[in-house]
């Protein structure tokens, strides 16, 4: 027998994304695909690359206007008799020569400089005849200053983000496999009811709940506590539609010849049903670990003791307390958003066949 | 032992009642075949045994313990599914050993019967490789092997041969019936194809509808079928039919009548004198005398000539249209346009009355 799951030898990355729809030439529906494909990716990318480059950037950089493209920094030098490092500039003389010069100050459109390499004498230069000498460079300091900045810290918000991440995702996984494996293989009365009062829950808006849960939470003592954010949340009903579609389609027989085979329904569920449904428990698993990354809302509510910030609530302390400190605020974006971006790349295959087979977004 | 009797077993499912009622005895050590057109209630029949289903009314008993309360996998009984039931994401001695390691049962034991049945079955160079690297008739013999492992009382199978090309349909058909031989354990088939009913069976169990309609061996079926149904659905071509009535009949004596047809004479006699004006009488193809001289009986015209080189099938049509299939043993001379005169051999006709039950004949 053939195995038509394995990929065809000839079926390469470069054959995949140089396939085109005219033989020889481009066809016209060619380009226009990939029009609509580099648009998307332009939509998409830009703002995502936008924040890596920005947070190599250093604050003046930052503010710059108008934007440079690449992080730059402007060159200084240490000059003897001067305790900080003065900027270099280029300045066009009178005779049309170049010469680097290092700033003093600057007074309205003159400016002060020096010689670096003869720092007795004072030289008044308009302001217009000196450019900024700039080089690339990777402001890598915003990131170690916001590892000692927050003096530690960032690793209990980290802990606390994977904490809730990890532990409700796998709770999530267990609870709503476990109602779908109820609603799709078991007849019994009022299962529709269920499924169709399960699906209602659609329809209301997580912000209308809001404050219920938090009363909810509250009684329960859990406020400030990494659970209030974990359970309420733990089933939900995308996830349960989704897994019971996809276990509509596994075989009742397969159930039928386990019970006869002496295995409990609880086995029959650990054994044959969980492990026939990854590829819907993957895409539940990436729905799940995204928004309980990027959940704000809930944890902003629940969570008002510092030691139990998340990732994301970290991130919004930065913009309050002492003004926005931009480079900070996106060295620790770009970090918050690396995880997830693994997540996609390690676990996309099984988005891409989990969602096909499903058939739903 | 393990004797199995279904008493009055009713079956519906909501308000539509798939087994009227059903009552069937069956001993120790028999092959026994479920046969019936699609939809008669044959797999239910099946099911209700191995308990995926509940019984609606009645009683099952294995060995004489009622088993209607027991649950499937504490019957003793095992399985083959129609669509086989491997379980895809384990080996092949994972799925053998799946039921065993359910009860508790010792590694070394589960190791034995593992490797037993795979031999039996000669699946050992398969063990380690999971269902969809495999054949339709390896899946075939690992779904068998997971029942034998399993060292019922009865095998349950469900048209197990169904999803095979007809090469290897013939081939485990065989394989079957040498393992029963070897085994010597009760099993019940399921099969809407009567051929491998005829060929498997101890004794064949025809339904319709959910009812039984007769039951006996492959061969007492076929020379003694009770009705219509079983005559027309045992043997293969089927048989011949011509609706007319009974003239004449005393012991040794029985004409029939057909519309447009000289009267024959039936060779043979009933076991009770009688006539009946709505009578059917019944034919198999190779029950004929063919003769090319007129007035031996019904004259025939062929329409199509099958010459299969050992055997030959001849086409015809009586006056009126009516088809009749003939058998000729060897090569036959017959052309199409040829008129031929047929005449059933003694004994080997069967008559129906108008309810479609036979009519009994003497016994020769």
């Amino acid at each position: 027998m053939t195995d038509l799951s394995q990929p065809k030898p000839g079926l390469s990355i470069a054959a995949f994304a140089t396939r085109r729809r005219g033989r020889k030439r481009l066809d016209w529906t060619d380009w226009l695909t990939y029009l609509y494909l580099v648009l998307g990716l332009l939509v998409m990318f830009t703002p995502v690359l936008w924040v890596a480059i920005s947070s190599f950037k250093t604050p003046a950089n930052l503010t710059e206007f108008p934007p440079t493209l690449l992080p730059y920094a402007a060159q200084t030098v240490v000059v003897e008799g001067h305790d900080e490092p003065l900027p270099l500039f280029d300045v066009v003389g009178e005779d049309g020569q170049t010469r680097q010069l290092a700033q003093l100050r600057r007074v309205g459109i003159q400016a002060q400089m020096i010689d670096p390499a003869n720092p007795e004498e004072r030289i008044v230069v308009p302001v217009g005849n000196a450019t900024p000498v700039r080089q690339l460079y990777l402001a890598t300091e915003n990131y170690s200053n916001l590892l000692s900045s927050t003096g530690g810290q960032i690793w209990r918000y980290l802990f606390n983000s994977l904490f809730i991440t990890v532990v409700a995702t796998a709770i999530t996984l267990v609870m709503n496999s476990m109602a779908a494996f109820a609603l799709s293989k078991y007849r019994f009365r009022g299962s529709n009811v269920a499924l169709v009062s399960i699906l209602a829950t659609l329809m209301i808006p997580a912000t209308v709940v809001l404050v219920p849960t938090y009363m909810i939470v509250a009684q329960l003592g859990l406020v400030g506590n990494l659970w209030g954010v974990i359970l309420p949340t733990v089933a939900t009903p995308t996830g349960v539609f989704l897994l019971r579609q996809y276990m509509l389609t596994i075989p009742d027989e397969l159930i039928e010849a386990a019970r006869m085979d002496h295995a409990s329904e609880w086995r029959i569920f650990w054994r044959i049903i969980l492990p026939l449904s990854s590829p819907a428990l993957a895409v539940v698993a990436i729905f799940s670990i995204l928004s309980r990354w990027n959940d704000f809302l809930l944890p902003l509510v629940v969570l008002t003791r510092r030691e139990s910030y998340t990732l994301q609530l970290a991130l919004a302390s930065f913009q309050t307390e002492y003004g926005v400190r931009y480079e900070v605020l996106l060295a620790m974006t770009t970090l918050t958003a690396l995880p997830l971006a693994f997540a996609f790349i390690f676990l996309q295959r099984y988005i891409t066949s989990g969602i096909a087979s499903t058939g739903i977004k | 032992m393990a004797n199995l009797t279904l008493q009055n077993v009713k079956k519906s499912f909501g308000a539509v009642e798939v087994i009227p009622g059903v009552d069937l005895e069956i001993t120790d050590g028999e092959f026994v075949v479920f046969v019936g057109p699609s939809g008669c209630g044959k797999s239910t029949l099946l099911r209700l045994i191995a308990g995926l289903e509940d019984v609606t009314d009645g009683d099952i008993r294995i060995d004489n313990a009622s088993v209607v309360d027991v649950p499937a996998a504490d019957r003793g009984v095992a399985m083959v599914f129609q669509s086989y039931a491997l379980y895809p994401h384990m080996t092949v001695r994972e799925n053998l050993s799946f039921g065993l390691e359910n009860i508790r049962m010792e590694k070394a034991e589960i190791n034995r019967r593992v490797s037993d049945a795979a031999r039996l079955l000669q699946i050992e160079q398969l063990l380690e490789r999971r269902p969809r690297q495999l054949s339709g008739g390896q899946r075939q013999r690992v779904a068998i092997g997971r029942a034998i492992t399993r060292d019922p009382k009865i095998f349950l199978f469900d048209e197990p041969l169904s999803n095979l090309d007809a090469e290897l349909r013939v081939l485990m058909r065989v394989e079957i019936t040498k393992l029963h031989e070897r085994l010597g354990n009760t099993m019940i088939y399921v099969t809407h194809d009567q051929i491998e009913a005829m060929t498997m069976a101890d004794k064949i169990v025809v339904l319709r509808k959910g009812v039984v309609e007769q039951v006996g061996a492959p061969l007492d079926l076929y020379n003694e079928p009770r009705n219509l149904f079983v005559a027309g659905f045992i043997g293969s071509p089927r048989m011949n039919f011509v609706a007319g009535k009974i003239a004449a009949a005393d012991a040794g004596h029985v004409v029939f009548e057909a519309p447009d047809l000289p009267p024959l004479a039936l060779p043979g006699g009933l076991a009770a004198p009688l006539t009946a004006d709505g009578a059917t009488l019944g034919i198999r193809p190779e029950d004929f005398v063919v003769s090319r001289d007129a007035g031996a009986g019904w004259p025939v015209t062929v329409g199509v000539a099958e010459q299969y080189g050992a055997n030959s099938y001849l086409h015809c049509t009586l006056p009126g249209d009516v088809p009749i299939l003939v058998h000729e043993a060897g090569q036959s001379l017959a052309r199409r346009g040829d008129v031929l005169y047929l005449a059933p051999r003694e004994n080997h006709w069967h008559l129906f009355g108008a309810d479609g039950t036979a009519i009994a004949r003497r016994q020769a």
